[in-house]
């Protein structure tokens, strides 16, 4: 530790400050939002926060940066800054060391909440180029970030205080690790002599994180902690993606440091495997060609990897169908006759069918999660699996791989292409079998078609309101939900068409992740249309976060398929607990729409058919966040369905086949 | 999609009386079901092979960087996804960066393969490998026995290869240095004098002869030596020729 308690910032001063002041800094709501603008950490429009730094500090801050100017594409308010090439300031603190490490590694937008042990790290972002968006919960802070990183593809960046403002992050920096989302999350603690001593707002967060990130880091040094945060911003992004920690104890980030951080770089022995074994390739290009019923499993790695194009291009060439995972949505179009939309729990009939009967299932970039594998014994028992993934330990894990290719999946996919040609001659396959295998599963689809009714004389059936958003949206709209049958509504009945178009909380299953990620999904892409479906009780969870989209001024629209109950529990314990109802029924809800406006934001109510499309256009031409609070029919329920650990061909088609 | 469907909307009607639930098509039992299945290992069975595997017993080495929280970061990993572990041991090694953790479990071979990929997954974990049945395994036991019969302790001790550390009017204490197998005896053998406390430290182990423990230590020794291939090469051969050497300390 290089900083004594005695220097300009007291570290042992600051601690006895910090009862006082944080009462109202750590458990920081919407009220502060005023104060953190004024202190210019950017809760307004980045124009107005550039303005003030430059009021505050003659000497023009943005400079060659390569963050600089990526961030002026973002907000044409920003072209008027002088972005003049030039001498940045020397770094003087630990916490200009960790902004300009974030600079550096090209972040733009950080989102978080102030704190007590975090307040010199704001500090450091004070004359930074990043833009802060204040959320209203660290919890929502996590999420945003989480989504921005799904978005962008590199690692979205969260902050929070010691303490609770860290086991807040928790949740989302789990929903990550779940996801292999990119995030770097860092937190306040509190000064280093007083780590162990249970100080006020003191967690060990590094303790509470370990399983939940890739790996996290303690910083110790003002001269390194750059370093430190670049190194974790890296390693976030490399390799199967996933959440990275930096714990910065307050003594470190106002310690004094001259020392600019270094270029980030993995860790030493970190490696992240490129081309797979080219003998192992080979024998799965000859299980290919040899198969009669092949099928192409899309999973997240395939968006992860920026693969989508490559896969697409081999099922195409291959002419092979293809199911996807959840996260694996979009890597392949829905709309292509080749997709057979996602497998698993609530997926498609057509797509358990298949992969149910398929004799080779080429999978990449999935985790085998139970939600798509049901029981495993039943689990595409015919096939010889050949599992593409970034991660050796997914290899086998769940589901045996009979070709191991362990590698990036772009890569590894345009091996794979380049071996079959040769692997048809060899096995001296025919085209006709693929053919056959092909009418099945069109057959499939015709016999489980995704067709709901839609009587008069019920309310409004949830699956009518995604199709009628999705008509009306553009192809590349981003959507996010929370988790629920209103997510699986969502999933099932929207057509994607593009990765990175349908962001959601699906390891983890985080119910209030639908709102925090349309943010940080809009943040990231503000001029593409965001949706967020969401139930009544997800949005409950975190609609603390229509503060900041209305003072953000995001044009994003909410739909909250309402139908009064926490349902996708209710559906379970109808099945599966004889009815009884337990604490599944919300029939006490706010008014979503008088909510949304009490917050600023556009309030909307929807019950009957007729006004669906109105309704939903209006929502979407207010410039501005809007929340359809859309009624929904109760009785409804998500099917197909694949009862837990269950078969996946034998998924019931309705509430007495399970 | 549209309301038009009103009139399907007798399809899928469900038990009680609860109403326009669910979708079109075939039941479950009517239809077509694949014949095979797979182990709960996610193994296809195969009637050809082989479709469960039993646990085994065996010793995984990993170098890890010595960085703060790297033995917790490991022990998690083994409680977290259940890894079925008989003892961990963690020590120095030749270079002041590393430690040795030196895990002993007992999984089936598709768990001992995931006990390594997940370890190595580890960002401070440096190298992974698990050690071959020959390797040279060793663990202490400090036993802690009733002193009535005090010649018939010495027996045992000598008999073990083991020392006594302390010995008094009421309680000897013994150390015992040995294979776990060779261990386990020696606390039966001590059981008749009644055990008062005792002390094991779990395995610890190298791979033998010229063989290396760990892919990164070799690596480590030749860039330290500059370019002599010699262990790289002859390794895993004289690993086994030289077997009787150690074979010898059994």
């Amino acid at each position: 530790m290089s900083e004594r308690p005695n220097t300009t910032t007291s570290t042992a001063g600051d601690a006895e400050d910090d009862p006082a002041a944080d009462p109202e800094a750590g458990t920081a709501t919407e009220t502060d939002g005023g104060t953190t603008a004024e202190a210019g950490t950017g809760t307004t429009t980045e124009a107005e926060v550039e303005a003030e730094a430059e009021a505050a500090d003659a000497t023009p801050t943005t400079g060659a940066e390569p963050a600089a100017d990526p961030s002026t594409e973002t907000d044409p308010n920003e072209e008027a800054e002088p972005s003049e090439p030039g001498e940045r300031p020397p770094i003087e603190t630990g916490s200009e060391s960790i902004a300009r490490a974030l600079e550096g590694a090209g972040v733009e937008h950080v989102f978080g909440v102030q704190g007590g042990a975090i307040m010199p790290v704001y500090d450091g972002l004070y004359d930074s180029a990043l833009t802060h968006v204040t959320m209203a919960h660290e919890q929502g802070a996590a999420h945003a970030a989480d989504a921005y990183g799904q978005v962008t593809g590199t690692p979205g960046v969260c902050m929070a205080t010691s303490g609770p403002g860290a086991t807040n992050l928790v949740t989302g920096i789990a929903d990550a690790d779940m996801d292999s989302d990119p995030l770097l999350a860092l937190t306040g603690q509190v000064p280093t002599e007083f780590v162990g001593n249970d100080a006020f707002q003191e967690t060990d967060t590094v303790g509470v994180t370990r399983p939940i990130t890739k790996t996290n880091y303690f910083a110790n040094d003002s001269d390194t902690v750059g370093d430190t945060v670049g190194e974790a911003f890296a390693l976030a992004e490399s390799g199967r993606q996933g959440p990275t920690l930096v714990d910065l104890p307050k003594d470190v980030s106002v310690g004094e440091t001259d020392r600019e951080p270094a270029e980030p770089e993995l860790p030493q022995y970190y490696e992240v495997p490129e081309e797979a074994d080219t003998t192992a390739v080979e024998a799965a290009a000859r299980a290919l060609a040899r198969a009669e019923r092949p099928l192409i499993l899309s999973g997240g790695g395939v968006t992860k990897g920026e693969a989508s194009p490559e896969l697409r291009a081999f099922a195409t060439e291959q002419e092979i169908p293809v199911v996807t995972t959840m996260p694996g949505i979009g890597t392949f179009p829905e709309d292509h006759d080749l997709c057979l939309s996602w497998a698993g729990m609530h997926g498609t009939g057509y797509a358990n069918m298949a992969i149910s009967h398929t004799d080779c299932l080429l999978a990449v970039g999935t985790r085998f999660d139970d939600r798509l594998t049901g029981g495993i014994e039943t689990f595409a028992p015919d096939a010889e699996v050949i599992h593409v993934d970034v991660d050796p330990a997914e290899i086998s894990k769940n589901v045996h791989a009979d070709h191991p290719l362990v590698g990036d999946a772009g890569a590894v996919l345009d091996q794979l292409a380049g071996a079959m040609d040769a692997a048809f001659d060899a096995e001296g396959s025919s085209p006709e079998a693929y053919t056959a295998w092909r009418e099945q599963c069109q057959e499939w689809r015709g016999e489980y078609p995704m067709d709901y009714p839609t009587p008069d004389d019920t309310p409004l059936k949830p699956q009518f309101v995604v199709e009628a958003m999705c008509e009306a949206c553009p192809e590349d709209t981003i959507v996010t939900s929370g988790v629920g049958q209103h997510q699986m509504w969502a999933s099932q009945y929207w057509t994607f068409r593009h990765p990175r178009t349908w962001i959601s909380s699906h390891g983890l299953g985080t119910m209030g992740y639908g709102l925090p990620s349309a943010i940080g999904a809009k943040v990231a892409a503000p001029d593409r249309e965001v949706v967020c479906f969401d139930g009544d009780g997800s949005f409950l969870m975190t609609s603390q976060g229509l503060s900041v989209a209305v003072r953000e001024n995001l044009d994003l629209t909410v739909v909250v398929l309402n139908n009064e109950a926490i349902g996708m529990v209710r559906q379970w314990q109808d099945a599966f607990f004889e009815r009884r109802r337990m604490a599944s029924e919300y029939p006490w809800l706010p008014d979503f729409a008088k909510l949304a406006e009490a917050f600023g934001a556009k309030g909307l109510t929807l019950r009957e058919y007729d006004d669906v499309a109105d309704t939903l256009q209006e929502a979407r031409e207010y410039d501005g966040p809007a929340v359809v609070d859309a009624h929904i029919d109760p009785a409804e329920n998500v099917y197909p369905m694949v009862a837990s650990g269950g078969d996946n061909a034998r998924f019931a088609l309705s509430e007495d086949q399970l | 999609m549209s309301s038009d469907h009103a009139e399907d909307s007798d399809a899928g009607t469900g038990a009680n009386g609860r109403h326009e639930q669910g979708l079109d098509g075939p039941r479950p039992e009517d239809r077509e079901r694949p014949q095979g299945r797979r182990s709960s290992q996610g193994i296809r069975i195969d009637p050809q092979a082989e479709a469960e595997h039993a646990p085994r017993r065996t010793a995984i080495s990993a170098l890890v960087a010595n960085d703060p929280g790297v033995l917790a970061t490991v022990t998690g990993l083994v409680s977290r996804r259940q890894f079925n572990i008989e003892s961990l041991t963690v020590g120095p090694t030749t270079n002041p960066e590393t430690s040795r953790i030196t895990l002993v479990i007992e999984e089936p071979d598709p768990g001992i393969r995931q006990v390594e990929t997940q370890l190595e997954k580890l960002v401070p974990v440096i190298s992974v490998r698990e050690l071959g049945s020959d390797a040279i395994q060793r663990e202490l036991v400090i036993c802690k026995v009733h002193g009535e019969e005090p010649e018939k302790v010495q027996a045992i001790t000598e008999m073990y290869d083991g020392r006594t550390l302390d010995a008094g009017p009421r309680t000897i204490t013994v150390e015992i240095v040995g294979d776990e197998g060779k261990i386990d005896d020696a606390i039966d053998a001590y059981r008749q004098f009644g055990i008062r406390e005792l002390a094991r430290t779990g395995g610890t182990a190298l791979a033998r002869g010229e063989e290396w423990t760990t892919d990164a230590e070799e690596e480590r020794y030749e860039r330290l030596v500059n370019g002599t291939r010699t262990g790289a090469e002859t390794g895993t051969k004289t690993g086994t020729r030289t077997r009787t050497n150690g074979a010898a300390d059994d």
